[in-house]
């Protein structure tokens, strides 16, 4: 191999992975808060098709950003709306938001279905997700308000007695989650393809998913894990190329079994578990029991 | 004017409401459906008799609408096994499209067969692959304590692989132009149609029976009980002495082997063999479909037909709408949040002072 074809796999590597560390980073937070959402397929579909329609009446890149994440907070609201205030099942609740948002986003694009755009440089957005997970590892670890969000993910009913506010807490970690989503479909659609077609995400919602627990819910972790399942991918392909008779299939599904192991791995062991996942992860908080 | 909303668990828990609650969450997502078709356009009542009306108004499709309610009713009757149990086996699609594999498989394999036993062994390995592929989650939760949530949505996509990697390797058609299917199950393993020249086979049959059996065991079987008492509270069906790690597996192993059923009906029946795409999400909608029907074997009759209907009324709303099919989802996503909306309210007393 030479250096270029190293150089170019390193680059793809890059830019197919970012939507992976915004929609993991984003969801890590929702998760360290205590809440499961489901609903990251969706999010970042809706977050996709709402900034490349803005992007083509309007033909400002500001507007479409802008209103690809108001979509993130709209949805990541209702969501929030319906887990805090109303408790209801988590998983349940996120399984509704991805389809809802694979619908929608179907529906609001199906008129701009290869419609070109000129997309945007994906270099701002690699350089914008480095910077956001050591944002978020800071926050987590060395902010007061960070120690919070964890406080609240740990032991919800002990953080409302310390007088924490769980609910607006958790508000504020589902919404950052929803629009980290967002932005990691406004990338696919505008940076990576750049076009819009129907469910174009292609399952990296869940793979985020799977990510953030790959990672153990830590923010370094997650996006070496980002890059070990971005990297996985593209040498998929490029292994079939240089012809490796391996089948493609196992290549893709390695995520998935790697994440199971992991979490096989973290859960077998108490103390092991309480050190990594936060332990109201899915549980609902009821504030009058 | 400042408004206090002040919330109390309900003493006066209503059944009435509980099982009436479905019916107001498909009001509202109809209500709401229709500023989606204002939105784009369209007059709601047109749009209306289009997707919910028009559909079933002929024979043809009335038997497509139980098509497509038969795999949702199955996988939902089995579900709600393991929802019953507060069990979150979310990996329906994955037991469905294991139960095609395996089943599948053996139509592949004996593909020059004409023998009447042929179809029988068809289904039953499609159960058993559904229940096997169920079996992991239920082995990591009970041995590792591992969330099963995370674990049975992983074994998803590694099954979608799975049929993939043979789709497009090792069972693909050799006369099928390179396209990534298998060749066609003989006549001795395809399901037969109830009625000559539609697609209703006999697969709903099969669901009335799962859905009286599980009437029964819910109602009348010590195991039903128990799965009551523990889905209600785990702490009392421990001090009952209920083993719970036991429950755990036969509720997961029941709904892998419906799911799996509901995976093999479909490849046998419509379908007729193997490739990529063989559920449109049945795996999922179907989870919808146990909560709509409240966990409640008629209940989950009812709605599979329903949400049958939204399928349906996408696939007419595309061709004659000209709007994505896409557009069932947003219905089906809809009524699962007004749904889990309104048991608030049954859950929960409301005061505004």
């Amino acid at each position: 191999m030479s250096i270029e074809l190293i150089i170019g796999i390193l680059n793809i590597v890059l830019i197919s992975t970012t939507p992976l560390v915004f929609a993991g980073i984003g969801e890590l937070v929702t998760e360290k808060s205590g809440v499961l959402n489901l609903g990251l397929e969706g999010l970042m579909l809706v977050g996709a098709v709402t900034g490349f329609i803005t992007l083509v009446i309007t033909g400002n890149y500001f507007y479409s950003l802008f209103l690809s994440i108001i979509s993130g907070v709209i949805l990541s609201g209702i969501f929030a709306f319906l887990v805090l205030n109303l408790m209801t099942n988590q998983i349940a609740t996120g399984l509704a938001l991805t389809i809802f948002g694979i619908g929608l986003s179907a529906m609001l694009g199906k008129k701009f279905g290869g419609t070109p755009i000129d997309g945007l440089n994906p270099y701002y957005f690699i350089v914008i997700s480095f910077l956001l997970v050591f944002f978020v590892a800071y926050f987590l670890s060395k902010t007061k308000t960070g120690l919070i969000v964890r406080a609240v993910g740990e032991n919800h009913n002990s953080a409302y007695s310390l007088g924490y506010n769980v609910i607006k807490t958790r508000y504020l970690t589902i919404i950052f989650g929803g629009v980290m989503s967002s932005l990691a479909g406004y990338y696919i659609s505008i940076c990576y393809a750049p076009m819009w077609q129907e469910g174009m995400t292609a399952g990296r919602g869940w793979i985020a998913l799977a990510l953030v627990v790959f990672a153990t819910w830590k923010p370094w972790r997650l996006l070496v894990g980002a890059y070990i399942f971005g990297g996985v991918a593209i040498m998929q392909m490029n292994l079939q190329a240089i012809g490796v008779k391996l089948p493609g299939q196992f290549f893709n599904m390695m995520p998935y079994l790697a994440t199971i192991i992991v979490l096989v791995f973290i859960s077998s062991n108490k103390l092991r578990l309480k050190l990594s996942a936060p332990s109201s992860l899915n549980i609902p908080f009821e504030k009058n029991q | 004017m400042v408004f206090l909303i002040r919330v109390q668990l309900r003493e006066d828990y209503s059944n009435l409401i509980f099982y009436l609650s479905p019916l107001v969450a498909v009001a509202l997502t109809l209500f709401f459906g229709s500023f989606i078709f204002l939105i784009l356009d369209l007059s709601p009542i047109e749009s209306f008799k289009i997707f919910f009306i028009s559909p079933i108004s002929n024979s043809y499709g009335i038997s497509e609408l139980f098509v497509k309610a038969t795999p949702l009713a199955i996988i939902a009757l089995g579900l709600s096994y393991c929802f019953k149990n507060n069990i979150y086996n979310i990996g329906a699609e994955g037991q469905l499209t294991m139960g095609a594999i395996f089943g599948g498989g053996i139509g592949l394999l004996l593909n020059d067969s004409t023998s009447f036993f042929l179809l029988p062994t068809m289904i039953l390995f499609g159960a058993l692959g559904g229940a096997f592929w169920a079996t992991i989650p239920a082995i990591l939760k009970t041995k590792f304590n591992t969330n099963e949530i995370l674990t049975s949505l992983m074994l998803t996509y590694v099954a979608l692989f799975i049929l993939d990697y043979f789709v497009v390797g090792p069972w693909k058609d050799p006369a099928g132009y390179g396209l990534p299917k298998s060749m066609p199950f003989p006549d001795a393993g395809r399901l037969p149609v109830l009625i000559d020249g539609l697609r209703v086979h006999i697969g709903v049959y099969f669901a009335l029976i799962i859905c009286l059996i599980t009437y029964i065991i819910y109602n009348k079987t010590l195991f039903g009980f128990k799965l009551k008492v523990t889905g209600l509270s785990s702490k009392a069906s421990q001090y009952a002495g209920f083993k719970y790690k036991n429950l755990i597996f036969y509720t997961f192993i029941i709904s892998g082997a419906c799911a799996g059923l509901a995976g093999l009906f479909e490849v046998s029946g419509p379908i007729g063999l193997l490739y990529r795409d063989i559920s449109p999400n049945y795996g999922f909608t179907a989870i919808i479909v146990a909560f709509l029907g409240r966990l409640n074997p008629f209940g989950i009759i009812l709605s599979s037909l329903l949400i049958a209907l939204t399928y349906l009324g996408a696939e007419d709303a595309q061709l004659f709408l000209k709007i994505p099919s896409a557009v069932g989802f947003v219905f089906q996503g809809l009524v699962l949040f007004f749904l889990l909306g309104t048991d608030f309210l049954n859950k929960y007393k409301v005061f505004i002072k």
